[in-house]
């Protein structure tokens, strides 16, 4: 009974890590975003989405080998996350907050109606590169997907986080967007910096819809609600906080496990799988009235 | 001396509030030049015209080119701009924020030159994990400075360092100011509402008063002029 429990306990650790890999990054698109440009990107989701069925037609209209479509879809989601800061964000950029998040919304209806007239609503499937193998360790089964999610979303996080720390580009992306008007007075090209971010998150964006797209299906609103869990990953992270974004987005993934667990063995018994949206918003709300910086954020300090 | 810095007939406005009337004024290759005044007569807006940070009318020449473009390109050309009120990244280290200063350099010396300054500034080699905002203001202050000199600027601008800072520390960060001045030749234009201390920092000086020069000379004439400092200098 015991080992039983245990075995069910690990099983949905490795599962709840795979999800919470892609919720990190989608996260750390959202803070990259944020931290630069002040807003949260509600069309991050379907950008995701539009770079999956980018691969997905490389793969199955053009017949494309899966890794050559990945590596071509980051390029183009990169340029392309470059290309939507500076047609749409960069001219209302100087205006209100307002202002831009109501383009993001309005961008994320384009997309949406984009992919719906190109690819039609019907669900495709993409392939996972890594196969539907599953592997038994030790009672707890792994789907190959699953580690190669975990792989794949740890990798790029940790190349982020080098070029963030490491490089002279990184160095100037930090110093555009903690303090955009210093950054100019050392001869960082802010604009270039921001469009870079927007790149970046695309990016980033991109890797989340390729991976996602095996295990829910290929579809136009495939994102909605991992963008929902991508955001409790944040605020819990911490909205500032690109190591929070992980964190956040990693422990999202095993809590909402871990209630299927418990319910499994009669605790929580109320809690099916139709709560685990709702209970992403609770997580939400719960954190902005508790601690509204998050984990890793810092309170936010005016200067007065 | 070569005239490295001209502004002719200089005028800038933030909406409809004209900062900047008439400003014209002359700095030449390895001279510490003080821009004083009272608050208001626009000190600080004829650095942010000389560094490109609020738009403006007439002519600034560097060293015989005219001076275009954003506050970016203004930087690439040898313009450093220590802004009022520190300018570090606070939320970066010491040794970032004095990467970033060489940030528009392209040679292979930034390290060669981190160890430069850390002869001005020791501290900063020790502390180089240290988040900015961490700092005291003075040391924040000397780091701006310290990140300002990355640049190898040809010109250095810098916007009130005495605000909020303790007098000790005041005359700490101008004798490190005259020792660069001596030792490297560097050109400054500083601001200051501090009349006495950059007097005595500076070869000569121009008094603004409400958007326009008031008056110019070496900075020892002004001091000496009992009745210049009682009705420009306030003291």
């Amino acid at each position: 009974m015991l080992a039983a429990a245990f075995t069910d306990f690990m099983q949905q650790v490795v599962s709840g890590l795979a999800s919470g890999g892609i919720y990190a990054l989608l996260a750390l698109a959202l803070v990259i975003i944020h931290r630069s440009t002040g807003v949260i990107n509600f069309a991050q989701g379907e950008m995701a989405t539009l770079s999956a069925y980018i691969a997905w037609a490389l793969i199955a209209h053009h017949s494309w080998g899966y890794w050559p479509a990945f590596a071509a879809t980051l390029v183009i989601s990169f340029v392309g996350g470059i290309g939507i800061h500076t047609a749409v964000i960069r001219p209302v950029e100087r205006g209100s907050v307002l202002r831009i998040v109501i383009v993001t919304i309005g961008l994320l209806v384009a997309i949406n109606g984009f992919v719906v007239w190109q690819w039609s609503g019907e669900p495709q499937q993409l392939q996972s590169p890594f196969g539907t193998d599953v592997y038994d360790v030790g009672g707890v089964v792994v789907a190959a997907h699953d580690i190669g999610t975990i792989t794949v979303a740890l990798g790029i996080v940790l190349l982020l986080g080098a070029l963030f720390r490491f490089t002279k580009v990184g160095l100037a992306l930090r110093a555009a967007a903690v303090n955009p008007e210093e950054a100019r007075l050392v001869g960082v090209r802010v604009s270039w910096m921001l469009g870079l971010g927007w790149g970046l998150a695309a990016l980033l964006g991109a890797v989340a819809g390729m991976l996602t797209a095996p295990t829910v299906g290929l579809d136009p609103n495939m994102m909605a609600a991992v963008l929902i869990y991508a955001f409790a990953a944040a605020i819990l992270g911490g909205i500032d906080s690109p190591i929070g974004a992980v964190v956040g987005g990693l422990l999202i993934g095993v809590l909402l496990n871990m209630l299927s667990f418990l319910s499994q063995y009669g605790m929580f018994d109320w809690f099916t799988e139709e709560l685990r949206l709702p209970m992403a918003l609770l997580i939400i709300l719960a954190v902005l009235l508790v601690r509204p910086h998050g984990i890793l954020g810092r309170p936010e300090v005016k200067r007065v | 001396m070569k005239t490295l810095l001209e502004l002719d007939g200089v005028a800038a406005r933030y909406g409809p509030v004209q900062a900047l009337t008439d400003v014209s004024l002359v700095v030449r290759e390895g001279e510490v030049v003080a821009v004083l005044g009272a608050n208001g007569a626009g000190k600080t807006t004829t650095l942010r015209a000389i560094s490109g940070t609020v738009s403006r009318t007439g002519a600034i020449d560097l060293d015989g080119k005219s001076l275009k473009g954003g506050p970016e390109a203004i930087a690439k050309a040898g313009v450093a701009h220590v802004p009022e009120g520190r300018g570090t990244f606070v939320d970066l280290t010491v040794t970032e924020n004095l990467k970033l200063g060489a940030y528009t350099r392209r040679d292979r010396s930034v390290k060669a030159d981190l160890e430069r300054i850390a002869e001005y500034f020791p501290w900063m080699t020790e502390r180089g994990g240290q988040r900015a905002g961490t700092l005291s203001g003075g040391e924040q202050q000397m780091l701006a400075l310290g990140r300002a000199l990355m640049s190898r600027p040809r010109l250095l601008l810098l916007d009130e360092p005495s605000l909020g800072l303790a007098p000790m520390v005041v005359r700490e960060f101008f004798r490190i100011v005259r020792q660069l001045n001596e030792d490297e030749g560097l050109t400054v234009l500083v601001v200051e509402q501090d009349a006495r201390i950059a007097l005595r920092a500076s070869q000569r000086a121009y008094v603004l008063e409400v958007g326009h020069v008031a008056l110019t000379g070496t900075s020892s004439e002004l001091e000496g002029d009992e009745s210049i400092r009682r009705s420009y200098l306030g003291y």
